[in-house]
């Protein structure tokens, strides 16, 4: 399969987008464009099986390269994993789950769906690419998208969170920067130096330069993906964010972080994740007390559900820092399930919003009684949220607790105890919001006048659900998928916990 | 030998002949600015066109005049810059009583920079120099009823001659310590003698006040601001790239045997450029101080890329010029417009800008992007490979000061596109009709910007050239 058609089809599209008229001939073009994705990235898993299947061991399969810039070994080169096809694939749910629930954007349609269209070609060429130019070039692809669309379409203090939003992920990626020209100049591939994510892989970085380059690259993508001081982002982009903007946001562009610090920061600089692991354990372990101890305090959904995204993706990090094979999976796994629940939590949300024109929790209540539908969605992503076995929250979470606990000095273990404790925080407020806005008595008389689900986004909520339940009810193909590439990366770091 | 001539000086003999036809157009004709623009922009297309036609290398009176393929590359750039500028004040110059005067100053100008190119000797150089800089000064005082332009004028030409003062003391200096003003002689006496060290210092500072290096800057942001903006736009990508190119070229060949000194200092310019140009550029509200300002902070940068090596930094310098004047263009083609046809030139004027002219905001946002280094467009791979070319050396602390006041840089050209598309305005500039040149110029920079990146072929064709340096 050519892996180009995941970066032109999302191009093309984007591109007649434009020159549309009106709204329905738009939202026809992205929902098409969009529904290609999803069949391109099913196709792709099928491809993967069948290669997999016909004996190719390769790390990366369908590998394509394009000589780019010559005299400087720079190469457009992309292939994928399972980790990444996982990865392609929570995108193009997302995109297409974005994209149903922005059914009625009235204002400015076609920029909203380009730029849509735009991050989600960032998205996909940033999970395929192999080689580190390349792939910083789809990370800022992604990223000025997103400072539009919050500060055009979005609410509340909507352009302050757009440029804080936008600044905070520049610093990242000039973090992230300065950290692959570091990898870039300590590099020797037959004389020259190199991007190449494989090429480097299998050479070895000196100590010293990967203790010095390591946190600019883990802590750049750990900006993105809401690592602990770096954050205050998240609430702020997210609750001003329209609603698909969120859930790309919080769905595709946190995972791109959490992919980076494994593929680029752990995978090039094994020895250094070795010797900062126990900072990375001792952030992300802040992290995710912090994040469900400060969602308690929440009052609005969608900051309750930014907070929690911050605990969640904690989890993503605790995985990548533990450094085990089952832990790692983990990572990846809770990077799928949070993606696609965090896109349903905010696609509820806003529903929700849309119809009542309020996020507080304390103004709403009796929801399940006028719109059913929005309301079952809403408990089904809260119960994953809090890690109700049968959906994805619960597999992906467990597997990075085994995988933590594999981990047997004291500080591994406390915070793996931590972590797990944290869980009860989160059904405190979920179960919370929950009853709050869900159950019990209707509390205003107009919510009575208030329609359920529309079929665009009765589709989209399927589509997320259904993931979810596929996860977790099914979880042995995700971590069949994903399991070749997290050894890879344990066998990099030449510590495999299990084997011992 | 007339052969050699004719060949080697193709390029400044085309404009001299432009030149020369535009005089016996001024005397004998009695044109409408219409005519006389449609003419003059016909000249200069074939300008362009006829500088890449037969590349040609070699050296006249006795090394005074050189070129090569990469210097040929420079002027063609040059040639293209000044046609796009020469598009884009169309709506200015149309009404303008002094058009082809207009016209016969900025191609002496350009003439100066082709001479300074072509140098082989400082004195040529210096000649080229002045030539290039004297009649900017007059250019600058173009928009002849306003007190500003005027002021822009007497600023410039003072700094000028304050600054080619410097040059010239330092250039006395070298002579007196090497006995020869040719760059190849020069090369082999330069031994790192206080007295050299002194001269280079003197050259150096020269050379900042041209292209606005900070401590050397304070001139920069009146006069673009006083200047109209089509000579804003001509000083701050055609004239400051012409010193740029010469002075990448200078430093590599000429004061190579100083690299270990001038590396200090470029660093410690560099990083002063980027950080001063950067927090002034935060605080402005009239659109072309704020590009004053961006633009000293996008010569940081180029900087920290000379600050490499050759040949990965003289490629990384000509490249990113070359994208640096179809991004700064069309963000000041934008702004020529809209000052032609309202007058107005504030950011805060820019306010819901989008609302009545969405074209033309987007080629604004798609230039500041550019600017800024945001890919797919081309300025994402001019600042990378400059800082590419910068890293070279392994000094990264000036790569992160260089990464982190990208992002600097990013809340400043963010807050034009917040302007243009989000803030709410009761009146914003109306609907504007633009001319079909201005919108070529525009149309231009725009393929430039996504091309010139995404296309690697014109970085490796720019990079082989400058292997031979």
């Amino acid at each position: 399969m050519n892996l180009n058609l995941l970066i032109l089809i999302p191009f093309i599209t984007a591109l007649v987008v434009l020159f549309c008229n009106g709204l329905k001939q738009v939202r026809t073009v992205a929902l098409l464009g969009s529904g290609l994705q999803l069949i391109l990235a099913f196709w792709l898993l099928y491809c993967f099986y069948e290669e997999r299947s016909a004996g190719n061991v390769s790390q990366m399969v369908f590998e394509y390269t394009y000589q780019w810039f010559a005299p400087l070994h720079i190469n457009f080169h992309i292939g994928v994993d399972g980790i990444s096809i996982a990865m392609i694939l929570l995108t193009a749910f997302v995109v297409i789950a974005g994209v149903l629930v922005s059914w009625s954007m009235d204002t400015l349609n076609k920029e909203f769906f380009f730029l849509l269209l735009f991050l989600s070609m960032g998205a996909y060429g940033f999970f395929m690419s192999l080689d580190l130019f390349t792939l910083f070039f789809f990370l800022e692809v992604a990223v000025i998208p997103k400072f539009l669309l919050i500060g055009i379409w979005g609410s509340g203090k909507k352009e302050y969170s757009a440029m804080k939003l936008a600044l905070m992920l520049m610093g990242g990626s000039a973090l992230v920067f300065v950290g692959l020209i570091g990898l870039y100049f300590n590099t020797n591939i037959d004389g020259f130096h190199s991007f190449d994510l494989l090429q480097i892989s299998k050479m070895k970085i000196p100590l010293d330069a990967q203790m010095l380059f390591f946190p600019f690259a883990f802590i750049g993508f750990g900006i993105f993906t809401a690592l602990f001081p770096f954050h205050t982002w998240v609430p702020d982009g997210h609750s001003s964010a329209p609603t698909a903007a969120s859930m790309f946001l919080a769905g595709i562009s946190m995972k791109l972080g959490g992919y980076g610090c494994l593929r680029v920061a752990t995978y090039l600089m094994p020895d250094a994740a070795h010797a900062y692991s126990e900072i990375i354990i001792l952030l992300s372990t802040i992290a995710i007390i912090y994040g469900a101890f400060a969602t308690l305090m929440q009052t609005d959904l969608k900051y309750i559900n930014a907070y929690s995204s911050i605990s969640h993706c904690g989890f993503v990090l605790l995985g990548i820092g533990m450094l085990t094979q089952t832990s790692i999976t983990g990572a990846v796994m809770q990077m799928v399930s949070h993606g696609l629940m965090t896109a349903l939590f905010f696609a509820a949300i806003g529903m929700i919003y849309s119809r009542t024109h309020t996020r507080m929790v304390a103004h709403l209540g009796g929801l399940l009684k006028v719109m059913p539908f929005i309301s079952s969605v809403f408990i089904i992503v809260g119960l994953c949220s809090l890690g109700l076995p049968g959906f994805s929250g619960f597999v992906a979470e467990m597997t990075i607790f085994i995988g933590s606990w594999q981990n047997p000095e004291t500080l591994y273990r406390i915070a793996t105890i931590l972590a797990c404790a944290s869980i009860v925080v989160t059904a405190v407020y979920i179960l919370r919001a929950t009853g709050k806005a869900v159950l019990g008595p209707i509390t205003d008389a107009h919510f009575n006048t208030l329609g359920d689900a529309l079929w665009n986004e009765k589709l989209a909520a399927i589509l997320l659900v259904g993931g979810i339940v596929a996860i977790g009810i099914l979880p042995f193909w995700l971590n069949d998928l994903i399991t070749p590439g997290s050894q890879q990366i344990i066998l990099q770091t030449g510590q495999n916990i299990l084997l011992k | 030998m007339l052969n050699d001539f004719f060949i080697l000086m193709k390029q400044e003999l085309v404009l001299l002949a432009i030149l020369f036809i535009l005089l016996i157009i001024k005397v004998g004709n009695d044109w409408s600015n219409e005519r006389l623009l449609n003419v003059i922009n016909a000249l200069l297309l074939i300008n362009v066109v006829a500088g890449f036609i037969m590349p040609a290398e070699g050296a006249l009176f006795g090394d005074m005049f050189k070129t090569n393929g990469l210097i040929t590359l420079e002027k063609n750039i040059l040639n293209v810059g000044t046609l796009i500028i020469s598009l884009q004040s169309y709506s200015w110059l149309k009404n303008h009583k002094h058009l082809s005067e207009f016209y016969m100053l900025m191609l002496s100008t350009l003439l100066g920079m082709f001479y300074m190119l072509s140098s082989g000797n400082l004195l040529m150089f210096y000649l080229g120099l002045e030539l290039s800089s004297i009649p900017l000064a007059a250019m600058a005082n173009f928009d002849l009823e306003k007190r500003k332009s005027s002021e822009a004028a007497i600023k410039f030409i003072l700094s000028s001659a304050f600054s080619s003062g410097l040059l010239l003391f330092g250039v006395s200096l070298l002579y007196g310590t090497t006995g020869t003003l040719s760059f190849t002689e020069i090369t082999p006496h330069l031994t790192n003698a206080p007295l050299q060290i002194f001269a280079f210092v003197l050259i150096l500072a020269g050379f900042s006040f041209k292209i606005s290096v900070v401590p050397f800057h304070f001139w920069t942001a009146d006069v673009y601001e006083g200047s109209p903006v089509a000579v804003t736009s001509y000083l701050s990508v055609i004239s400051k790239g012409a010193v740029l190119f010469v002075f990448v070229s200078i430093l590599y060949t000429v004061f190579k045997p100083l690299a270990d000194v001038w590396y200090n200092m470029l660093f410690l310019l560099s990083v002063l450029t980027i950080v001063i140009g950067n927090l002034f550029a935060i605080r402005q509200d009239n659109f072309k101080r704020f590009l004053a300002f961006s633009s000293i902070a996008q010569v940081g940068f180029i900087l920290v890329g000379i600050s490499g090596s050759s040949p990965l930094g003289t490629a990384s310098v000509i490249y990113f010029v070359l994208i640096y004047i179809f991004s700064n263009l069309g963000a000041f083609g934008v702004v020529s417009i809209v000052s032609a046809l309202t007058g107005k030139e504030n950011i805060s004027d820019y306010k819901a800008f989008y609302k009545t002219n969405p074209l033309l905001s987007w080629v604004l946002t798609i230039a500041l992007f550019s600017l800024a280094g945001v890919p797919p467009t081309a300025g994402f791979f001019g600042k990378f490979f400059l800082l590419i070319a910068g890293a070279e050396q392994g000094n990264y602390v000036l790569i992160s000061i260089a990464a982190l006041n990208m992002v600097i840089s990013f809340y400043y050209y963010l807050r034009i596109v917040k302007s243009i598309f989000m803030d709410p305005n009761e009146q914003p500039i109306e609907k504007l009709t633009v001319p079909w040149m201005p919108k070529l110029a525009l149309f231009l920079c725009l393929a430039g910007i996504v091309v010139i990146g995404l296309w690697s072929t014109i970085y490796e064709y720019i990079y082989s050239l400058s292997i031979g340096l």
